[in-house]
């Protein structure tokens, strides 16, 4: 039976403000949906709130990280692995850092704008190389997305014909910065493809947005609009509809089910005042980020869904995985005693790495892609911390100034970005005894890397180490050891983290459907980083967003069809 | 239609564009200028170049909010905190200011460390959240290792030493490949603290001057590098292209 609405009960009641959030709200608003969305943090638009342009000495502090803004104090995301009142918990022997974006547009306002499609292989990695898993959708049912998602919100890049690096619907992409030229130069001659990147920063205006003005300060949010944050560029659209209530510092808690079995809204802890709310919808779309999902479906319990709901599978909280990633850094004396110029551009490289090359040949799976960072960035807190590196070795007085002067902006450095293959060890589950503030169950997280992940982070370690000394340079550090782990980052600390409340094609081994739907309760969605089978050498963000809006797209079908 | 205009590769012909300072940019698109030259009321100067702004794909709107931002942020640039001691004790401050301008001396370019207020800074950010007790500790026992090993070899501390013997001291512990082990914490804690001083320094408005650092600033007819900063590391935007080219089409 179903239960009947009474008051103000809405169509689709959305948890989360993200890319996966905004873009559900944007295009279900648009479809004429009256939608609630629940923020757990507090409201935050770039366009009004921005540090944009700030000059490091214009704050007391520089530009110094803050336990809020773990990226410095001038960077947009209010966030981090650790805030206070909401913990969560490793498994003994494990480590794994959950980073959590609690404001407006999560943690849109914190990625480097990197937006890579999916290649058609990492949707069917089972079949292309006979490990890892299938996802029970193909390149081509996503593409379609792809493009509408590029024409939206706008990204810049090039058309080169790669077939796992789906070209795109790109604006014209900046010209690379003189280092990065270099940086092309030189993976020419190691044979390493190199090509201008692809991030959703506008370099033509569309849709009322400000082109770029080229102030390097992505990170801390635009406040013309210029690149991609969900509250400026999807939610801001999605409340002029007039159909969109956003309700913010709303910490949800369970998605209550009916004695039918369908979700009938979601239950959350007013964080002003504590109280216990309640929001009506004949829809729930989870978008809380991949693992705040599962935690939510995992204590949403019943007399009908005693595991969870959604979890008749046991699968929540399964197939978790995160971006493996390195970084190798040197001194480049080709750059001693730069030109004086703006080298700003865009608060991203201008050029990267996708992978390059067969996996046959090598001894791990699946592969990485290089992101480029160096050159004359805006001197601030920590600028030209340990001197003693470079040819100098340390020193004072006058010679060391005149160091300083020389050495500035001489660095260049690499960092890998790859899959990692999803393996048993790695998943979250509910503390057995630990809850937040609020009185939530936490997660409690199993990890670990294989030795797929190793090598894979070896062979980053080893090509940029050739990079560096191709380009006539001095690395910083040592190769990392084998017990070092090769200088493989903690999980979680690529904050790619995806999967928890995976799609596949059966409901015994997986949560939701081939549209994101829960195979346990048809009208509840996920439209964040948990639906993914795998991940890829690519940021997952272009993918939410297209399987969002797809997504949302298959609510609305099934809306008008009086099926949910 | 401003959406139709590609901003990047520069419709608007070179010589009809002012860039900040005045000055008028080469074949990149820029030229290099001195960092006197860019200042943040040029900035506004070229912000109230509307129709240019308009044709570069800015709308009124976004050039009048932008032009105030940038206003109010030189205001508040201005308003510097107040220098009251917050960690150093009054016995260590005159060596911290000592010891930072042994690291960072006034020169025919620039000030000293104490001149852009570099210990002021230090003193500020140790209470930081950031700052952990353990660093606290390291600072404070630094500076008293200072003064001890001062006191070992000359029988008075640090400040009461002559510049040839505190030379002597700071050319022990200055140059961690160099330095014999056991120098290590004096080492350490020069190490550490000479990063606080260029940290400091270089994040000022004098540090900035200093590097000739003219970023941060509104500029939509960024274009690359000009041609100066190109041929010191031998690369062009013409080679850049044609190796593209060419592996689209192999």
């Amino acid at each position: 039976m179903q239960v009947k609405p009474r008051t103000s009960e809405y169509d689709v009641c959305i948890v989360g403000s993200g890319a996966g959030g905004g873009m559900a709200a944007y295009a279900l608003t648009q479809a004429g949906a009256k939608v609630v969305m629940l923020e757990a943090g507090p409201a935050w638009y770039a366009s009004k709130n921005s540090q944009m342009l700030m000059p490091a000495y214009a704050s007391p502090r520089r530009g110094a990280a803050k336990k809020t803004r773990p990226f410095g104090e001038f960077d947009a995301c209010d966030g981090g692995w650790d805030i206070e009142g909401e913990p969560y918990t490793s498994a003994p022997g494990s480590k794994f850092l959950w980073w959590r974006g609690r404001m407006l547009g999560g943690r849109t306002n914190h990625w480097g704008r990197i937006s890579l499609r999916f290649g058609p292989d990492d949707f069917k990695g089972k079949t292309a190389f006979g490990n890892g898993f299938d996802w029970p959708i193909t390149y081509d049912d996503v593409a379609p997305y792809y493009d509408k998602v590029d024409d939206l919100i706008g990204v810049f890049g090039s058309n080169e014909g790669l077939r796992n690096h789906p070209d795109g619907r790109f604006q014209p992409p900046p010209r690379p910065r003189c280092y990065e030229l270099l940086v092309k130069k030189t993976s020419d001659k190691l044979g390493i493809t190199c090509i201008p990147s692809r991030l959703s920063i506008i370099t033509k205006g569309i849709h009322g947005r400000q082109p770029c003005h080229y102030c390097g300060q992505c990170n801390r949010g635009c406040t013309v609009k210029a690149n991609f944050s969900s509250p400026d560029v999807l939610i801001a659209p999605a409340l002029q509809t007039g159909k969109l209530t956003l309700i913010t510092n709303a910490m949800a808690r369970e998605v209550t089910v009916g004695t039918d079995g369908k979700a009938t809204g979601v239950s959350y802890i007013d964080k002003r005042t504590g109280a216990d709310e309640h929001v009506k919808a004949r829809v729930v779309v989870l978008a809380a980020s991949a693992c705040e999902s599962a935690r939510i479906l995992l204590n949403s319990k019943s007399s009908k869904f005693p595991q969870g709901l959604g979890n008749s599978s046991g699968r929540v909280g399964k197939g978790l995985t995160d971006t493996t990633g390195t970084d190798v850094a040197g001194f480049i004396p080709a750059m001693v005693d730069h030109v004086p110029h703006n080298e700003d551009g865009v608060g991203g490289m201008h050029v990267y790495m996708p992978w390059w090359l067969d996996n046959s040949k090598l001894d791990f799976p699946r592969g990485y892609h290089i992101e480029v960072w160096g050159g004359m960035g805006q001197p601030g807190y920590g600028t030209l911390g340990g001197i003693q590196r470079y040819p100098g070795g340390g020193g004072y007085g006058q010679s060391l100034k005149d160091d300083y002067r020389k050495y500035w902006g001489t660095t260049i450095g690499f960092s890998g970005r790859g899959e990692m293959l999803p393996n048993d060890d790695s998943y979250c589950e509910l503390d057995p005894t630990m809850v937040d503030k609020w009185g939530i169950p936490v997660l409690r997280f199993h990890w670990k890397w294989s030795d797929n992940e190793y090598n894979q982070v070896k062979h980053m370690q080893n090509t940029f180490r050739e990079l560096i000394a191709a380009m006539g340079g001095e690395v910083f550090s040592p190769m990392p050891t084998k017990e070092q782990g090769y200088g493989i980052s903690q999980g979680g600390q690529i904050i790619h983290e995806l999967g928890c409340v995976q799609m596949g094609s059966s409901a015994n081994d997986s949560v939701l459907n081939s549209n994101c739907q829960a195979h346990d309760c048809p009208n509840l969605f996920v439209t964040d980083g948990g639906p993914f089978v795998t991940q890829a050498d690519k940021n997952p963000t272009w993918t939410i967003l297209a399987l969002a809006w797809r997504t949302s797209d298959f609510i609305t079908q099934q809306r008008k069809a009086g099926a949910i | 239609m401003r959406d139709g205009l590609p901003v990047v590769s520069g419709q608007v012909p070179d010589d009809q564009v002012p860039v900040a300072g005045g000055q008028v940019p080469g074949a990149g698109g820029q030229v290099p200028v001195d960092a006197d030259g860019v200042t943040r009321r040029n900035t506004l100067k070229l912000l109230g170049l509307a129709p240019l702004a308009a044709a570069l794909g800015w709308s009124n709107g976004g050039i009048e909010r932008a032009t105030a931002y940038v206003a109010a942020l030189d205001g508040a640039a201005e308003d510097e905190a107040a220098a009251v001691l917050k960690f150093f004790t009054a016995k260590e401050w005159p060596t911290v200011r000592m010891l930072a301008d042994y690291i960072i001396p006034r020169d025919a370019r620039s000030g000293s460390a104490t001149d852009a207020k570099a210990p002021e800074f230090i003193d500020f950010m140790m209470m930081d959240e950031t700052t952990s007790d353990t660093s606290r500790v390291a600072m404070r026992g630094g500076l008293a290792w200072l003064d001890n090993e001062s006191r070992a070899r000359f029988g008075k501390r640090f400040i009461a030493a002559s510049d040839a013997q505190r030379r002597q001291i700071l050319d022990d512990i200055a140059w961690p490949k160099k330095a014999r082990p056991e120098m290590g914490a004096g080492v350490a804690f020069f190490t550490r603290f000479r990063d606080a001083v260029a940290s400091a320094f270089y994040s000022s408005a004098e540090g900035w001057k200093d590097l000739k650092y003219v970023g941060n600033t509104f500029n939509p007819n960024w274009n690359g590098c000009p041609k100066p900063a190109l041929d010191k590391l031998g690369v062009s935007y013409e080679e850049f292209d044609a190796s593209l080219a060419a592996h689209r089409k192999s």
